[in-house]
């Protein structure tokens, strides 16, 4: 039983998830917004925390990835939308497999730009990654910006009516399979490179670990995850636009992993779900609710420099994780 | 080990922490609730700031004069510090927890074609002061809007051009903003139909600073005028710095150059320069004086355009639920639909088919470090 532990945990998960979604039409609407968004920050953040936590590698891309999942999901949901409809009938099943279609194709999409990313600069290290990944950031932006406003990708204005096809299920479905390959992943035998190139990378090198291959593998697959979780935003707010996937919401994604505790799956999680949430809490107080989040965020790597749930913390004796 | 059951725990947590929240009630009101969205914080925080302040001012003269169906009239704002994404989810806290009963918002247009959709499922109106692109009221029949749209103010400035004598233009397009690509567009086609000619088409992004490889290929064309469309910051730049390069052909762009920090930036440099605008604090009028001296002993300063626009949108709004009686999503969007001959501080608002308002725009110059008006143009 013990070796099926985390499959059988995937499947508690997407089923739970899936029963949760059958009584989403009940919620308000505001909150399930915010349910969706936690889901969504969730899937980011964990695949973030694959390159920058686990793998020791700083990407400041994460956004970038996630537009091209968003705008790829939401091409073929826009583009192909009828198409599919008449293949696959318009049941649920139907539409629930065309958004599948949609959603793994701005995954695969922002998977390969990964790779394409990733191969010639996974050969940087520390600051200059960052910088070579923000630049990624800002290309896809920029070239999005520049499309031609009446194109497939809608120029500066972005694209509206998006079919609003995320549901918890799909949300919590996704981050429930993100989190189970990242886990995974990093639990396996193989997965020790990972950790390995964290730590030192020349040791490891010299230890015959091939540390590129090791740094690609965890940036296309968070290039993945990020694509999916773009997918998922785009079809949530219904209307994208490059504007949306600058910078700042890379350090977004950034900060819920440093306020989890790098490396640590827990941690992120919590941090990503409790960062959405104090968002909206701290409307309330308007204008000085983004001084009273950042004082948080001050006080918080004083206090805990480690992150909420630092990865330490699990630690068994005998045993690095 | 127990990292890898707590990430397993996770998710119901999460989950269960998510139903917790629906659980959480709201209150009940006696008041008629209304909704905005207005980008109070973040890039473009000047407008979003205006746009209340002219909202407030409505709803505060309404329930000075003893509110609307014999109730007090309530004003929600909403922040969604300038950033996308941040406008749907406060709709949808305004639609579903809130219960408004009507939207007034927003002024960047990208933002409203996230709100739109909302409103329009959930049957509440909602009108947009300052959204110009034509997209954002195609969403749906509750979608209004009290501005004209950028296929207008783009030919008027085609037409104004023309009437001016300029027959060989340039060109600079903010690519990083819809409104200023269509705008380009509508003025391309108005100017190049009617015997102008282009001669050079530069474009730059919101937030560069130098602009001197687009002007100088813009000198060495030598052109009778430059058309700018894009918004204060930028414009102010890049008229400072034609006249550093020294071309002294005048600009002009259209209701993005309004804003007081323009002549504070360019000074000199926009002397002489056009722009298109949605109404002029110069005009005569007792309803224009009126609100402008009220704004003044508000706030010490003359109202911006979109503080009028925001005014407008409001008082629309309760004009068409006083007429409708009621505060009914459908009957206050039947009467919204009707609209003709409203008097606006922005001009006599008439909404066509496609809920697009049809008004006239006003010309204004630069004249002595003063906004001077020109002429109006009629649609």
């Amino acid at each position: 039983m013990k070796r099926y532990q985390a499959q059988i945990a995937l499947l508690a998960a997407l089923l739970i998830s899936f029963m949760v979604s059958q009584f989403s039409g009940r919620m308000n609407d505001y909150y399930l917004d915010i349910v969706l968004t936690a889901g969504i920050s969730v899937i980011l953040a964990v695949s973030l925390n694959l390159v920058n936590g686990h793998t020791g590698q700083f990407s400041l891309g994460h956004a970038g990835f996630m537009a091209v999942g968003a705008y790829g999901a939401a091409v073929v949901s826009l583009q192909l939308g009828p198409q599919l409809a008449t293949i696959l009938g318009s049941s649920g099943t139907g539409e629930g497999v065309a958004f599948l279609i949609a959603l793994v194709t701005g995954g695969l999409a922002a998977a390969l730009c990964g790779w394409i990313v990733g191969v010639p600069s996974l050969r940087l290290r520390g600051d200059y990654l960052a910088i070579v990944t923000l630049g990624f950031n800002e290309i896809i932006r920029v070239v999005l910006q520049n499309t031609t406003p009446d194109g497939v990708f809608g120029g500066a204005l972005g694209l509206g009516g998006i079919p609003a096809s995320t549901s918890i299920f799909w949300a919590f479905g996704a981050a429930a399979i993100c989190i189970y390959v990242v886990t995974t992943m990093i639990g396996s035998t193989w997965g020790r490179g990972f950790l390995a190139v964290r730590d030192d990378e020349i040791a490891a090198g010299s230890m015959g670990i091939n540390t590129t291959r090791y740094k690609v593998t965890a940036f296309v697959v968070g290039a993945f995850f990020a694509g999916v979780g773009g997918g998922l935003y785009a079809h949530q707010k219904g209307a994208i636009n490059p504007e949306g996937f600058n910078f700042l919401k890379s350090v977004d994604v950034v900060v819920m992993v440093i306020l989890g505790g790098m490396g640590s799956t827990v941690g992120v999680i919590l941090a990503a779900i409790v960062l959405t949430v104090l968002n909206e809490y701290l409307r309330d107080f308007e204008q000085y609710r983004m001084i009273i989040f950042s004082l948080l965020l001050i006080v918080m790597m004083i206090v805990r420099p480690q992150g909420l749930l630092p990865a330490t913390l699990f630690q068994k004796k005998g045993r690095t994780a | 080990m127990l990292d890898r059951l707590l990430s397993r725990a996770a998710l119901p947590l999460s989950l269960s922490f998510a139903l917790f929240l629906t659980g959480c009630g709201k209150e009940a009101s006696t008041d008629i609730v209304i909704g905005e969205v207005a980008s109070l914080t973040g890039g473009t925080a000047a407008w979003g700031k205006a746009q209340n302040e002219g909202v407030k001012m409505a709803v505060e003269e309404i329930n000075a004069a003893g509110g609307i169906l014999g109730k007090k009239v309530k004003l929600i704002t909403e922040d969604d510090q300038s950033k996308n994404g941040e406008a749907a989810t406060v709709t949808k806290k305004l639609v579903s927890r809130e219960n408004v009963v009507a939207l007034i918002g927003e002024i960047a247009s990208s933002k409203s074609l996230e709100m739109a959709p909302i409103c329009q499922k959930a049957s509440v109106p909602m009108i947009s002061p300052g959204s110009t692109n034509p997209k954002v009221t195609e969403v749906g029949d509750f979608i209004f809007r009290v501005c004209f749209i950028d296929p207008f103010q783009g030919t008027v400035m085609a037409k104004f051009a023309l009437s001016k004598g300029w027959k060989k233009m340039a060109v600079m397009t903010d690519v990083k903003q819809d409104y200023s690509v269509g705008l380009t567009q509508f003025f391309k086609e108005h100017f190049t139909k009617n015997g102008g000619t282009l001669a050079v088409e530069q474009s730059f992004s919101t937030g560069d600073k130098d602009f001197k490889a687009q002007l100088t290929a813009i000198k060495a064309a030598g052109v009778d005028a430059i058309f700018v469309p894009g918004y204060y910051a930028e414009v102010g730049l890049i008229a400072s710095q034609a006249r550093e390069l020294g071309i002294n052909a005048p600009m002009c762009g259209g209701d993005g150059w309004d804003d007081a920090s323009l002549i504070q930036v360019a000074g000199k440099a926009v002397e002489g320069c056009y722009f298109s605008n949605h109404f002029s604090t110069e005009d005569k009028s007792e309803a224009i004086q009126g609100f402008v001296k009220k704004y003044q002993s508000l706030k010490n300063e003359n109202p911006s355009t979109f503080v009028a626009l925001g005014y407008d949108s409001t008082m629309l709004l309760f004009d068409a639920m006083k007429k409708a009686g009621s505060t009914d999503g459908k009957a206050v969007r039947d009467v919204l639909a009707r609209t003709k001959d409203f008097p606006g501080i922005t001009g006599n608002i008439t909404l066509d088919e496609k809920r697009n308002a049809t008004k006239s725009a006003v010309i204004l110059t630069i004249k002595d470090g003063q906004i001077v008006y020109v002429e109006t143009v009629k649609p």
